[in-house]
């Protein structure tokens, strides 16, 4: 047996109370980047809290939103945790694209290694885990519910759980920016480097029960997405009449499902290395750091399907709309999903080709990474046949649609290109890489989920999006994209590694300078966009939309008041066609305006709430190794879980007279509009 | 647009709108029974948790003949007791099973008897578990000690832990039949441990075969 190698740093001194927490661990009280972000967030963070305290709003976000079980409500609140994450995300973006831009003729930059290395991390893992999933699950909470014309999901209380372990997660790596540290081991902790030997401090700690605690969250949410769409479409609503984003969401879910219990039992498995001294991934004692980097690609390449996916439905509800034209295709449309949704279990291999698994696997997978290619070239075809004479309207969503199909087309075109065994031997860890993932990643989820934002906002909130800053941040972003992520293609052609922290070769400082400028030009299409958001809602009487169809719509969610009702539709929809609004509104037919009956309704909890604040505990606590404290969360957990077994009244009725007052308004509010249509006319 | 919405008009519709209305929309709703997609839901999760179980078996096919020069599954295992304790979970399966005909016939109290019969087993099952954990960790053949005991450990431990907690959850099923009686909810409460149990069940079966007879082989 060979002798462990002596760890890169001494592990952290231990107390039983305290556990490994110590004023060694404060980052900000010796890091004055940190200090400043930390003054910065405890002032914005005091503020934060002095303002809802002051306007007494504390009460209403307990009852309204924290302890709702309304999907529509937990969509929206899912969005924010995305953008708020995104924000903290891009943040590490810019101060990478900084440093590696200073880091050249002998200075070191401005961020140490040990600092460097958790940026690089926690950007990854944030923009995937915390910023991206929150989109696409608060995008599918909102939309799916509504598009196949019910009330709620399967199961609200889980609903409102899953969200809250989410933001747990989201919670512990933001912790990890003040206590201690975050993992130094790139987005997917690699062992043997994220094993204890070469990782002793809490940073791959802090990866892992963040991400555990997140995991439980997605992959119930996973669950419930499914049996709802397998359970609650309205009547008539065939699979084959389901819209597409339902479609894409459906497949998602069914990815969720399939992919994160890998997540959870490969991060268990390094836990057990850490924590109890086990041999799965160590050097010595039979263990395979491999398998590791098998294990998680097998979860990780479904992943960015899941992500991708619903945005592909998200892009081809916004063609449809705003072509004026029933979406081209759908049954192949459908069909790409499905394949899609099959192969992406098939290429997980060619993220490491250069492991060494030999010609004829590496050949497999090779060509099941170019085989995925076809399928999605279908999508795209469908959406261009889609546009192709129509009357299209270039709307925000719209924009940011004709921007995706350009922009992501390039970027399959390279992922195409590693997905050949050689040139990827070449291209492996390269820059180009980098540009590769971030070509599909914002070209596609990003400006998906911007598109996605612009089109169901009129929907969440009764106001459209102010279009003049919208337009400002579009061609802030848009050209700011492909001015921070050309030069790392053709650095990375060059062989230029990724996560370097500083650089012998003066000749690359050009790239990288602009490449920050076009990190600087996103940031200003971000700054845009919160403008966008604030002007918006100053604005929002003149924005004000009434019909609750602004687009134009084809699909249920526009058949209902802007913002809908608790209860979604007084009535049930019944489905004769693919576009069941478009075909309603085909037939003339309006609302049913009495016979209201009461409506069954799912009651709010915040037993939601309290298990994923245990459970974020409970995480913290192993973290720290602090024992006691995750003895007692564990215990706590399990008693708030069987107590809350023992609630049987989840849910109650809505009584027919309220449904009448709220319709009966939106009665008002449709003659009203009639009556100004009329006028104006 | 809005022409159309109204077109319906709000005094006294007209029986061909009524009509009309009545394709587009369910005018005589009926609430959706309760717990209507549990089934289908614990379905889909206990998939996920078998997925779980199918990387625990993956990492133990992988490193289970990794010994790292230390005891292999011959000098380790002792099939009679393994044998015995495979039986218990069988048992207490066939019980869980009366458990469920007695909810059936609407006996609490033997539904009660049986669910306690299914606990005794269960409990029979985890306790010959430790003891033969704590036999292999006295012998040194500990978690540390090499992959394949890694590996091993793990993959029974978890099975243990998922016993265990569906123990927990049966003890808590108890008390609310008996609260409540054999309402809709405690009924598709038990269905759903059913469920759990029987998968349980399964997955050792899978334990049995693959880690200790193949493991005998090796």
């Amino acid at each position: 047996m060979t002798a462990v190698p002596l760890p890169a740093t001494a592990p952290p001194p231990w107390s039983p109370l305290l556990g490994r927490i110590s004023l060694e661990q404060l980052p900000f009280l010796h890091e004055p980047i940190v200090a400043v972000t930390f003054v910065g967030v405890i002032l914005g963070g005091i503020a934060l809290v002095g303002a809802l305290t002051y306007f007494r709003l504390w009460g209403y976000l307990w009852k309204e939103w924290f302890t709702s079980v309304d999907h529509k409500k937990i969509g929206v609140m899912y969005m924010i945790l995305g953008l708020v994450m995104f924000m903290r995300g891009f943040a590490d973006a810019l101060m990478m694209r900084l440093q590696q831009a200073m880091a050249f003729n002998g200075s070191d930059g401005y961020l140490n290694a040990h600092h460097y290395d958790q940026v690089f991390t926690a950007h990854g893992v944030i923009m995937i885990f915390f910023a991206a999933m929150p989109f696409v699950t608060g995008l599918m909470n909102y939309v799916v519910p509504l598009q196949i014309g019910a009330r709620d999901v399967s199961f609200p209380f889980l609903n409102n759980f899953s969200f809250w372990m989410t933001t747990g997660g989201a919670v512990l790596v933001m912790a990890s920016l003040f206590l201690g540290e975050f993992a130094q081991t790139g987005w997917l902790a690699f062992p043997p480097l994220s094993g204890l030997a070469y990782s002793p401090g809490v940073g791959v700690d802090y990866y892992i029960w963040s991400l555990q605690v997140a995991g439980v969250g997605t992959t119930l949410s996973g669950i419930n997405l499914i049996a709802t769409i397998i359970k609650m479409r309205a009547p008539g609503m065939t699979l084959m009449r389901m819209p597409v984003f339902t479609w894409t969401a459906l497949c998602t879910n069914v990815l969720i499902v399939a992919s994160f219990p890998v997540l959870t039992a490969v991060l268990v498995l390094l836990s057990l290395d850490r924590y109890v001294g086990t041999n799965f991934f160590t050097n010595d004692f039979g263990g395979s750091p491999m398998m590791y980097v098998n294990l998680i690609w097998i979860w990780g390449h479904p992943e960015v399907y899941i992500l991708i996916l619903p945005i592909f439905g998200v892009f081809s509800e916004v063609t449809s709309t705003f072509s004026g034209k029933r979406l081209f295709g759908y049954t192949s449309m459908v069909y790409a999903t499905v394949v899609i949704t099959i192969l992406s279990y098939v290429v997980w291999l060619h993220h490491f080709f250069t492991m060494g698994s030999g010609a004829s696997v590496n050949s497999f997978f090779g060509i099941t990474t170019m085989v995925i290619s076809i399928p999605t070239g279908a999508k795209l075809f469908n959406w261009l046949f889609t546009m192709y004479r129509g009357r299209i309207r270039f709307d925000l969503p719209m924009m940011w649609t004709v921007a995706f199909m350009l922009t992501f087309t390039i970027g399959g075109m390279t992922g195409v290109l590693l997905a050949v065994p050689p040139a990827d031997f070449v291209l492996h860890n390269s820059l180009f890489l980098i540009a590769h993932f971030h070509n599909v990643i914002i070209g596609g989820v990003v400006f998906g989920t911007f598109a996605a934002i612009n089109y169901w906002w009129p929907k969440a909130f009764g106001f459209k999006l102010n279009q003049f800053w919208g337009k400002v941040s579009f061609w802030c972003w848009v050209p700011g994209f492909w001015l921070a992520f050309t030069p790392l293609y053709i650095m990375g052609l060059m062989g230029v590694t990724r996560r370097t922290r500083v650089f012998d070769d003066p000749s690359l400082q050009p790239y990288f300078i602009v490449a920050l400028l076009g990190a600087v030009l996103i940031a200003a299409g971000i700054g845009a966009m919160v403008v966008q958001y604030g002007v918006s809602i100053w604005k929002r009487e003149e924005l004000k939309d009434e019909s609750g169809d602004p687009w134009n719509g084809r699909t249920l969610e526009w058949a209902t008041s802007s913002p809908p009702p608790a209860y979604n539709f007084a009535f049930t929809p019944i489905v004769h066609d693919l576009d069941a609004w478009e075909d309603m509104k085909r037939a003339g037919v309006g609302r049913p305006l009495d016979g209201y009956r009461p409506i069954h309704m799912p009651s709010n909890t915040g037993a939601g709430v309290i298990l994923a604040g245990i459970s974020t505990a409970l995480g913290f606590a192993l973290i720290w190794h602090i024992w006691w404290m995750a003895g007692a969360s564990f215990v706590a957990l399990l008693v708030s879980a069987i107590a809350h077994t023992f609630n049987y009244k989840r849910d109650y009725h809505i009584p027919a007279e309220d449904v009448a007052a709220v319709e009966a308004q939106r009665t008002a509010q449709l003659e009203r509009l009639a009556q100004n249509q009329g006028a104006a006319a | 647009m809005s022409d159309a919405v109204h077109s319906s008009g709000h005094s006294a519709p007209l029986p061909a709108s009524l009509t009309k209305l009545g394709k587009f929309w369910d005018l005589n709703e009926h609430d959706h029974p309760e717990g209507h997609s549990t089934m289908l839901g614990f379905w889909i999760y206990l998939m996920s948790d078998c997925l779980i179980f199918a990387m625990l078996f993956a990492a133990f096919g992988v490193l289970g003949g990794n010994y790292a020069a230390g005891p292999g599954p011959r000098e380790l295992f002792e099939l009679p007791l393994v044998a015995v304790n495979t039986s218990m979970l069988l048992f207490s399966s066939i019980t869980y099973g009366f458990a469920m005909l007695a909810m059936q016939r609407g006996s609490v109290s033997q539904t009660q008897m049986w669910l306690l019969v299914t606990a005794v087993f269960g409990a029979a099952f985890l306790s010959i578990e430790l003891y033969e954990f704590s036999n292999l960790i006295h012998e040194g053949a500990t978690p540390q000690r090499s992959a394949f005991l890694s590996a091993f450990f793990t993959l029974v431990g978890t099975h243990g832990l998922h016993v265990t907690f569906g123990l927990i959850w049966l003890f808590t099923l108890v008390v609310q039949v008996s609260r409540k009686g054999l309402i809709q909810a405690n009924k598709r409460r038990l269905m759903c441990l059913s469920l759990f149990w029987h998968f349980l069940d399964v997955v050792w079966i899978g334990v049995f075969t693959f880690v200790y007879l193949m493991g005998m082989l090796r």
